[in-house]
């Protein structure tokens, strides 16, 4: 198994993401895309959104099933990436690069105590 | 109470090539290998290899069995000649669908397929309906089907067959050999490509597997039922359970074509003729969304906020130019082409338009 990039924060629902001050890029993991199979539709939240960690905020869709994404944070949206939403298959071919979702201004720094690294994050797809 | 999930004689052979396994009509099955987007690519520009051995094959044979089965369904079965397959739906008195099913009439026997969903359904309504010099046996367990799909299928399988299966019609089949084995080859399919179904013995099935993909690596990718579903949802073919049901009428599924009114009688004809007469009835049609959102079964139509109908298939269609195409079932009004309507997704009304199916035909 290829290990999780460097620097990630992940949720037990499949999503990872990167802070950088008090902004957080999240996406969903390799893993998630991989299960998901080929994915053709994302539904995002709109800018300006206010989210609640892990509350479901946008759906990720492939040709046979329809999943939620689960905020790993809470805060406000402060931008989405259109490219995944005029072509999702980005989500398979780049899910830690290209094909993130959106990023957050972060409400509360202590949330992130609530994911975990890389490699517990391994453990748990391991043992899936 | 649930019966165990089958295997079907290829079901180690999935495993090692990779396949996604889920659960269908009873069945272990594989829903994909590589991805339903590159299988179904794979099918419409080269072959694509499919285990069908899940659907039910039943064999009829007794001097009956013509006008025994011409009284049970909607096409006409007496007039097939020897070696022709037919496609014919079971139907109940209020004209609903018991099954959609094939026929294909051999020299000295009739091969009957049914959805692997509706097998026990169809075994117990076919026995309880006996009659005459009509012998049924149950092939289940014994047989397998292997599908060859695509443009380049003649190319795949040629060598493997005794018969000279270039000169198959389309809805023709042969009693030949397959990989040497006893089988029968028909030129009929799912997809809305050329191709062909072998109808063979359980245990041969994974010599033959494995020698169509011996060599056509390049051509031949082996397929699952993700990618089949789209590909006969393209074509405009009814699924059973989703276009056609104990509900859902032939004439409502846009299958009247294969509705024999000039039968003297069959099960559901006269209210099938009095749906036709009054033709009044919610009847299923193609839609296309605008936006790439899709449309899943149960999804609400609505027509100027009214509902309108309800989706009963839908996917991202690649032959399609990659858009979101549905099936549904709509009130007369909206089933006319070009009538603008939405898709009711998660609150959220997408804008659609109603067209004739199929959505692809081959060129």
């Amino acid at each position: 198994m290829v290990p999780q990039p460097a620097g990630l924060l992940f949720s037990k629902d499949h999503e990872w993401v990167k802070l950088d001050g008090d902004v957080a890029t999240i996406g969903i993991t390799d893993y998630a895309q991989h299960s998901l199979g080929d994915i053709v539709y994302v539904e995002l939240p709109r800018v300006g959104a206010t989210l609640q960690q892990f509350a479901g905020i946008g759906v990720v869709e492939s040709v046979k099933a329809v999943s939620d994404i689960y905020t790993p944070l809470g805060g406000e949206v402060l931008e989405i990436n259109p490219a995944v939403e005029s072509d999702a298959s980005l989500v398979n071919r780049e899910p830690f690069d290209g094909g993130w979702f959106y990023k957050l201004k972060l409400a509360d720094d202590g949330e992130k105590n609530n994911l975990m690294s890389g490699d517990d994050y391994d453990k748990l797809i391991a043992e899936a | 109470m649930e019966e165990p999930l089958r295997r079907t004689a290829l079901f180690d052979v999935h495993r090692a090539l990779g396949a996604r396994i889920v659960p269908f009509g009873g069945f272990e099955m594989p829903v994909q290998y590589a991805g339903i987007l590159a299988e179904h690519d794979a099918v419409r520009k080269r072959a694509g290899l499919f285990d069908l051995s899940h659907m039910a094959q039943f064999e009829l044979r007794g001097a009956d069995v013509a006008a025994w089965a011409d009284a049970l369904t909607i096409n006409h079965v007496a007039t097939m000649k020897p070696l022709q397959a037919r496609y014919n739906v079971f139907t109940n008195d209020a004209g609903g669908a018991h099954d959609d099913v094939i026929f294909y009439r051999l020299p000295e026997r009739w091969l009957l397929i049914v959805n692997a969903g509706n097998a026990h359904k169809m075994w117990a309504y076919l026995q309880a309906q006996q009659q005459g010099d009509v012998q049924l046996t149950d092939l289940r367990g014994e047989t397998a089907l292997i599908a060859v799909q695509g443009p380049r299928s003649v190319e795949v399988l040629a060598p493997l067959v005794e018969a000279d299966i270039v000169a198959l019609k389309y809805y023709t089949c042969a009693e030949t050999k397959a990989g040497g084995i006893p089988a029968v080859v028909a030129r009929t399919g799912y997809t809305g490509e050329d191709g062909f179904e072998v109808f063979l013995p359980a245990e041969a099935a994974v010599g033959l597997w494995d020698a169509l993909l011996t060599g056509h690596h390049s051509v031949l990718a082996p397929c699952g039922l993700g990618a089949r579903d789209v590909l006969r949802l393209e074509a405009g073919m009814p699924l059973y359970g989703h276009e056609l049901t104990e509900e859902i009428t032939p004439l409502q599924a846009g299958i009247g074509w294969a509705v024999k009114f000039a039968k003297p009688s069959f099960t559901g004809k006269a209210a099938l003729a009095a749906q036709a007469v009054d033709d009044d009835y919610p009847r299923v049609a193609g839609l296309v969304l605008d936006g790439r959102v899709p449309a899943r079964a149960g999804y609400r139509v609505l027509r100027n906020g009214a509902v309108a109908g309800e989706i009963r298939s839908g996917s991202i269609a690649p032959s399609v130019g990659n858009k979101s195409i549905a099936t549904a079932l709509l009130e007369p009004a909206s089933a006319t082409a070009g009538t603008r309507l939405g898709v009711e997704v998660r609150g959220t009304e997408h804008p659609a338009t109603t067209v004739a199916l199929p959505f692809y035909k081959r060129g």
